[in-house]
């Protein structure tokens, strides 16, 4: 499947493949499977989210990707290379910030080209060239704690693009931002993945965000993870805020509403079921719980 | 997964949202300018009289503080208070200033005082390069945790001085044995604050330095180290009290020249005034070695708010 008008369609690195992925924590009658069978592609260049109801293991999806947690079962490649171990050819972006605050925000983005053994004076140049883009240049010489949470997370972005990545993994990073400081980090984001031809996993579970920024989206069911939908966003780009109001946007974000809210729902009244209200001896399906509600 | 809730450093922040909204649909990212705050202007005499009702209290208050203190010295003194302490033999805030003035020209003096600094900075300074790199390893490795530190658990609650007999023996010359109860001191407060500086480093920034790359050696240097550099200096400090402690005694048991050795040496002569000499250098040495690693401190670790935002109360 061709993805709707991406401007990205030239790249040929940065293709992740996610083959039957299984995923558990703990060993035999005490573990827990965070994703079972998980199959997805991130093809060259293309923007992709994984949006699901919290707990569902897609940050464990990412991790997989990023090399810190090794698959029970199943291939995670990136350009045919089996994500074993964290590497820079996977950036990454956390929602806790991340930054090293002993370092400068200059420091911080040429420490990615310093392990490279890259000289002190290009890659001064090429983090002043980075921070220029995200607007961030009159702030290099800043420690992170001196800047506001949507600087410190442009930061992040710079600092994961700086080693030139094939693919960018980007972990609910405006999760901590406030609304509006969010609209413009999407903004921006969209802008820097379009000058850097790169591929984008994203994992969120704001549905506008997911709408506003990706080429596909893909819905996670409750624990275990499993991939329910895969829905395509053909809306054209450049995307601006003002397209929230357009049927076609709308008929998409309610598409997606219904697939997560019943996953939710799920998740929820498996809680219930668990541990809540035991005394009430509730049994209830994603209906009964609406109802409740 | 760790959520974090909205910074807390927001005053310090420039608004970076309010100056980019306008723009949101241009494709090239404008350069938010830091804008400056204009101060507002003060006379200098106004500015003065400001600072003083500031600072006035304090001094005054240090003053009373200290002046009391020597006010009771020197009266005690005088009239030979002897009410289960005793104040028969004790020198005179006059004898003891009259006998400094006196010890200023005297090289023997300084050459005790040099001794003494010579011995902290050799014991503190090797305690520091073993504490922080065996602390940094003890942290970070599992197989370094367990080769090493049943050895330091064991060692660690024997007292720097209850090696006093045995350094004698152990080491060639009596400077050698009284550096390495020096550094014994400090050594074991550096050495668990670093493990503990490396174990509270932030999990996040490990994995953001392995996703950029580094190894292992650059992960221990470039970002553990820093990291626990807070800590560090916490065992630092601590470090280089127990370090003047530890050296003083042994001074005072073993030693030949040093501030210790000084004081000790008084009392044994009947130089009373001297000894109280060798106690306030002991404490300005003291001081003098904390501040510095404070200023150090300051110095290495730009980024901690300590210095630029100090409450007043």
């Amino acid at each position: 499947m061709i993805p709707f008008e991406n401007p990205n369609q030239g790249s040929t690195t940065g293709h992740i493949r996610i083959e039957n992925l299984r995923v558990s924590f703990g060993h035999n009658s005490a573990a827990v499977e965070a994703v079972s069978d998980v199959s997805m592609e991130v093809k060259p260049g293309e923007f992709v989210s994984v949006i699901g109801p919290s707990g569902c293991g897609k940050s464990t999806l990412l991790n997989v990707v990023a090399g810190f947690v090794q698959p029970s079962d199943g291939t995670v490649t990136v350009d045919g290379k089996i994500t074993d171990k964290p590497g820079a050819d996977r950036g990454m972006v956390f929602q806790q910030y991340s930054l090293f605050p002993w370092l400068t925000v200059r420091k911080n983005v040429e420490f990615g080209l310093k392990q490279q053994g890259m000289e002190k004076f290009q890659r001064e140049q090429a983090a002043r060239t980075l921070l220029g883009l995200a607007g961030l240049l009159a702030f290099e010489n800043h420690f992170p704690e001196q800047l506001s949470g949507g600087m410190k997370q442009r930061v992040g972005i710079v600092r994961a693009l700086a080693t030139s990545p094939q693919v960018l993994l980007m972990d609910e990073p405006f999760g901590a931002l406030d609304a509006q400081t969010r609209v413009v980090m999407q903004q921006i984001l969209t802008n820097m993945w379009q000058r850097f031809r790169i591929s984008v996993l994203f994992i969120t579970h704001d549905i506008d965000e997911s709408i506003f920024l990706s080429d596909r989206v893909y819905v996670m069911t409750a624990r275990p993870g499993l991939i329910k939908a895969e829905i395509p966003i053909p809306l054209p780009r450049p995307r601006t805020p003002e397209m929230a109001s357009t049927p076609e946007y709308l008929a998409i974000k309610h598409k997606l509403r219904n697939l997560i809210s019943e996953e939710s729902l799920k998740a929820m009244g498996g809680e219930l079921k668990d541990g809540g209200l035991g005394g009430f001896n509730i049994e209830v399906g994603p209906q009964g719980v609406a109802e409740l509600i | 997964m760790i959520m974090h809730t909205a910074p807390k450093t927001d005053f310090l922040a420039p608004d970076d949202t309010a100056s980019e909204l306008p723009n949101l649909a241009l494709a090239p990212l404008m350069e938010p300018q830091p804008k400056p705050v204009p101060a507002t202007p003060v006379l200098p005499a106004q500015r003065i009289a400001a600072w003083l009702r500031g600072v006035l209290p304090g001094v005054l208050m240090t003053a009373l503080s200290l002046g009391l203190f020597i006010a009771f010295w020197y009266f005690a003194t005088k009239y030979r208070w002897d009410f289960y302490i005793r104040f028969t033999n004790i020198p005179s805030p006059g004898d003891v200033l009259t006998n400094a003035a006196n010890l200023m020209h005297s090289d023997k003096f300084y050459n005790n005082m040099w001794v003494s600094v010579r011995r902290i900075l050799l014991g503190f300074g090797i305690a520091t390069v073993l504490g922080v790199t065996f602390g940094l390893l003890i942290g970070q490795y599992r197989a370094a945790r367990g080769l090493m530190f049943p050895l330091f658990e064991v060692l660690r609650p024997i007292p720097a001085i209850a090696w006093v007999p045995m350094a004698i023996m152990l080491w060639p010359t009596n400077e050698t044995s009284i550096v390495f109860i020096t550094f014994l001191g400090s050594f074991f407060p550096i050495l668990l604050n670093t493990i503990h500086g490396v174990k509270s480093v932030d999990a996040v920034l490990l994995r953001a330095g392995r996703c950029l790359g580094a190894n292992e050696f650059s992960l221990l240097r470039q970002v553990i180290l820093p990291a626990a550099l807070p800590h560090i200096f916490t065992g630092l400090t601590i470090g280089m009290g127990v370090a003047w402690v530890s050296l003083i005694a042994a001074e005072m048991i073993s030693g030949q020249y040093g501030i210790g050795y000084f004081t000790w040496e008084a009392y044994s002569l009947i130089q009373y005034a001297d000894i109280a000499i060798g106690m306030i250098v002991i404490g300005m040495l003291g001081l003098a070695c904390s501040s510095g690693i404070r200023l150090l401190g300051n110095k290495l670790m730009p980024w901690l708010p300590t210095h630029s935002s100090r409450g007043r109360a």
